[in-house]
C-alpha cells in the first residue's frame, strides 16, 4: 500500500508487520513517536503484543533479554543518552546469543544537550557484537526493519541487530512509503537455546579463562556468516518486494574518478552533490555504506575518496574514514561534518570534493583546522 | 505440620561457604515453587555457588543476568511466558546490594507495573560476592572493609519503599525459620501481581561467626526483635508468631552483636541507634497490624 510517513513511523509500521510478542522501550527524543506509534498500535489491538513501558533503557534492554530468551519475538527502540545508558546490557544481549532487534534514531551525546543528528551514540556500540546497519529514506527504514528481523533470527546468526536512522533528518520526515505483506519474508522464530523448564539449563553462569574466548569466537563466527545471510535476505527480499541496497549503496561509482563515502542520510544528500560536480565535468560518484557490522570488504583502489563522518573518536579521527584506512587501504580526504545536526548541503559535499586534501582530515565549519 | 517436599532443586557440590544461608534460604524456596520455575539472578553470591561453566548445581533454569538488571529482566520474561499462555513462576533471586542499591529503580519499574513475579531478597547487609563492602542495607555500627569503623548510617528500610508500590504480597523471613519461608513462598508464588520476600541471610564469613552458628545467629535476630517476622497482604500486616513472643518478651540485642566479628568494638551510641529503630519499627508494625494506621 502506497501511503506517507516519517522514519519513525516506517519503523513501527515494520514493527506491527512481524508481530513481536514483547516489546519494551522507553522514550527519548527524536525516537518517541516510534514507541508512541507502537503503544497506539497495541491498544488499538492492531498489534497483539505485550508492550512494556518501562522505567529506563537500561531496563528496555533487560527487559527484551529476559523476553527473547523464552524465545520470544522482541523490538525497542531508543536514541543517544538512551543507547548509552543501556549499554551494559546491549553487551549482554549480543554475549547471550539473543535476536533482539532495536531501532536507534542517531542523535549526539551530551554536554551541551543537543538532540540532533550524530552517529557516534551507535558507533560507540560497534564492539558489543550487534549487526549494525544505517539506512538513508523512509521507505528503507521501513524495508530494513523487516529484514533486520530475518536476519538477527537466522540460525547462522542468532545476534541482534540495530537499525539506526537520522535523528530528525529521517525520524521526522515526510516521505513516501510502499508498505508491504511479508508473509513467510519473516518465519517464525526458533530459538535453539531458548529457556525449558523441562531441560533445566544454567544461562550466563560464572564462565572461567579456558572457555570465555570461545563464546567470543562464536560470536565472531556468527558475525562472518551474517554476511551471507545478510545478502541472501535482500535478494529474497527484492524477488518479492521489488527493492534492494546492498552492503553498500553506489551512485554513479562505476567510472567515478572521485567517490564521497558516507552514511545515513548524508550519503544520500551525497548523491545529489555528484549530479552537481558531473554536470560540472567531475567524474565524480558515491558510496553509502549501510552496515558498520559486519564492515563491508569494499575494493576502492584506484579513486580518490573522500569520507565524511558523523562522528569522532577523539584522539584517533573519523571513525569511518579510519576503518576505511585499515579495511581497504586507502588514504582518503577525512571530512568531519554533521555533527550533533550541523546542516551539511549537497553544495557543501561537493565543495569537500573540489577542496579534497588525500591523507588529510579537516573539520567541517571549524577554520584553520588541519 | 507443614510437609515440605522432599524434592531438591539444588545439586551436591556448589561452590557456597560453610554455613551458608544463600543455599539454605533457596532450597527452601525452590522446594515450594517446584520445577515450573525460572530463576533470574543478577550478580550476587548465588552468581557464583551455582557452579562454573558447563556445570550448574541448580535443577531449575537460571538466568543469571546485569548486577542493575534482575527484575526488568523478569519483567520481559514473565510477560512473554503469559504471552505464551505458560503459567512459569518467575522469581529473582537477589542479595541485598541487587535490591536495595544498584537494583533498586528496575525493582520499582517492575512492581508500579504490577508485573506477575516474585522478587526475593537475601540480605547478608553487605556486597557479599567482593567480599563484605558496605551497601545501604548494612546495619549501623557494622565494620565491613569499606566501613572499617563501623557503618555510620542506618539500615535502609526496603521493605517500607516496597510497601508504597502496594504489591499483591510482601513478607520478610529468615534462614533461621524455613518452614515460615516455604509457606510464605507459596502463597506469594498463588498470588498473581508483584511479591516480595526480604529474608534475613545471617553470613558466618561476613558477619564473622562461626559456620555452625548461621540458625542460631538467625534465631537471635528475630528474638531480639532487631529482625521482624511478619506478611502484608492487601494492606493488612500480620506479625509471625516468633516475632510475637520477640515482642513481647526480647532476648537483649547484645547477645545478638556480641557472637558477631563485624560489631565487635560497636559505640553505646550505635547500639543505642539500632535499638531504638528496631523499637520504632516494632511500634509501627504493631499498630499497622491493630489496624490503627
Amino acid at each position: 500500500m502506497l501511503t506517507i510517513a516519517t522514519g519513525n513511523k516506517a519503523v513501527a509500521a515494520a514493527v506491527k508487520e512481524v508481530r513481536p510478542e514483547v516489546i519494551a522501550a522507553y522514550p527519548i527524543t527524536p525516537q518517541t513517536e516510534i514507541v508512541e506509534q507502537i503503544a497506539e498500535y497495541v491498544t488499538s489491538g492492531e498489534l497483539d503484543s505485550r508492550y512494556i513501558p518501562v522505567e529506563s533503557e537500561h531496563s528496555a534492554m533487560a527487559a527484551c533479554i529476559g523476553a527473547s530468551i523464552t524465545g520470544a519475538r522482541t523490538f525497542t527502540a531508543t536514541s543517544s543518552h538512551g543507547l548509552a545508558y543501556m549499554h551494559e546490557m546491549v553487551n549482554w544481549a549480543a554475549g547471550a546469543r539473543l535476536p533482539i532487534v532495536m531501532a536507534n534514531v542517531n542523535r549526539a551525546l551530551g554536554p551541551g544537550w543537543n538532540v540532533w543528528a550524530e552517529h557516534t551514540d551507535s558507533f560507540q556500540e560497534r564492539d558489543t557484537g550487534w549487526l549494525q546497519v544505517y539506512v538513508s529514506t523512509v521507505q528503507e527504514a521501513y524495508d530494513t526493519a523487516l529484514m533486520a528481523f530475518r536476519i538477527a533470527e537466522h540460525k547462522d546468526v542468532l545476534l541482534p541487530v540495530m537499525v539506526n536512522l537520522d535523528g530528525f533528518v529521517l525520524s521526522h520526515s515526510m516521505q513516501s512509503l510502499e508498505t508491504v505483506t511479508p508473509g513467510d519474508f519473516v518465519p517464525p522464530l526458533h530459538l535453539p537455546h531458548a529457556i525449558d523448564v523441562t531441560n533445566p539449563a544454567g544461562y550466563g553462569t560464572l564462565t572461567g579463562p579456558d572457555e570465555h574466548f570461545k563464546f567470543r569466537w562464536e560470536i565472531e563466527q556468527a558475525m562472518r556468516k551474517s554476511v551471507r545471510v545478510i545478502a541472501d535476505t535482500e535478494r529474497d527480499f527484492a524477488e518479492r518486494f521489488g527493492r534492494q541496497y546492498g552492503v553498500a549503496e553506489e551512485y554513479r561509482y562505476e567510472d567515478a574518478d572521485v567517490v564521497v563515502i558516507a552514511m545515513g542520510t548524508l550519503g544520500k544528500e551525497a548523491e545529489v552533490a555528484v549530479d552537481l560536480l558531473r554536470n560540472e565535468g567531475v567524474k565524480a560518484g558515491s558510496l553509502r555504506v549501510r552496515w558498520l557490522r559486519p564492515f563491508p570488504e569494499l575494493d576502492l583502489s584506484g579513486r580518490d575518496i573522500v569520507v565524511i563522518d558523523r562522528d569522532y573518536s577523539f584522539g584517533f579521527g573519523g571513525v569511518l574514514a579510519h576503518s576505511l584506512m585499515a579495511k581497504s587501504r586507502i588514504e582518503p580526504y577525512s571530512v568531519i561534518a554533521g555533527l550533533g545536526g550541523q546542516e551539511v548541503t549537497f553544495d557543501d559535499i561537493a565543495g569537500f570534493v573540489r577542496d579534497r586534501t588525500p591523507g588529510s582530515e579537516t573539520w567541517f565549519g571549524v577554520k584553520g583546522n588541519v | 505440620m507443614t510437609e515440605i517436599p522432599k524434592e531438591e532443586y539444588i545439586l551436591k557440590c556448589t561452590s557456597a561457604c560453610a554455613g551458608c544461608p544463600s543455599s539454605l534460604i533457596l532450597r527452601y524456596v525452590l522446594k515450594a515453587a517446584g520445577p515450573d520455575t525460572v530463576l533470574v539472578v543478577p550478580a550476587c553470591c548465588t552468581s557464583v555457588i551455582q557452579g562454573i561453566y558447563p556445570n550448574t548445581a541448580l535443577n531449575v533454569p537460571v538466568y543469571n543476568v546485569a548486577f542493575a538488571a534482575a527484575a526488568a529482566c523478569a519483567s520481559g520474561m514473565s510477560e512473554a511466558f503469559r504471552k505464551a499462555g505458560k503459567k512459569t513462576s518467575v522469581i529473582v533471586y537477589a542479595g541485598d546490594g541487587g535490591t536495595v542499591d544498584i537494583g533498586i529503580q528496575a525493582l520499582s519499574g517492575a512492581f508500579e507495573r504490577e508485573t506477575d513475579f516474585l522478587y526475593i531478597c537475601y540480605d547478608n547487609e553487605a556486597y557479599g560476592n567482593t567480599g563484605m563492602q558496605r551497601s545501604g542495607s548494612t546495619p549501623v555500627g557494622a565494620r565491613t572493609t569499606t566501613t572499617p569503623g563501623g557503618k555510620t548510617h542506618a539500615k535502609k528500610d526496603i521493605d517500607a519503599i516496597v510497601a508504597a508500590h502496594n504489591p499483591s504480597y510482601l513478607a520478610t523471613a529468615c534462614a533461621a525459620y524455613p518452614q515460615d519461608l516455604f509457606k510464605k513462598v507459596g502463597k506469594a508464588l498463588s498470588l498473581r501481581g508483584s511479591k516480595f520476600i526480604h529474608v534475613l541471610a545471617p553470613c558466618p564469613p561476613g558477619w564473622r561467626f562461626s559456620s555452625e552458628m548461621t540458625v542460631e545467629m538467625g534465631k537471635l535476630a528475630v528474638k531480639s526483635g532487631i529482625w521482624i517476622l511478619y506478611e502484608r497482604e492487601s494492606g493488612k500486616v500480620t506479625i509471625n508468631g516468633p516475632s510475637k513472643a520477640a515482642m513481647i518478651k526480647p532476648v537483649p540485642l547484645e547477645d545478638y552483636l556480641s557472637g558477631q566479628g563485624r560489631f565487635k568494638g560497636i559505640s553505646q551510641k550505635a547500639i543505642d541507634a539500632l535499638k531504638s529503630q528496631a523499637e520504632q519499627r516494632a511500634k509501627h508494625l504493631q499498630k499497622e497490624a491493630e489496624g490503627i494506621c
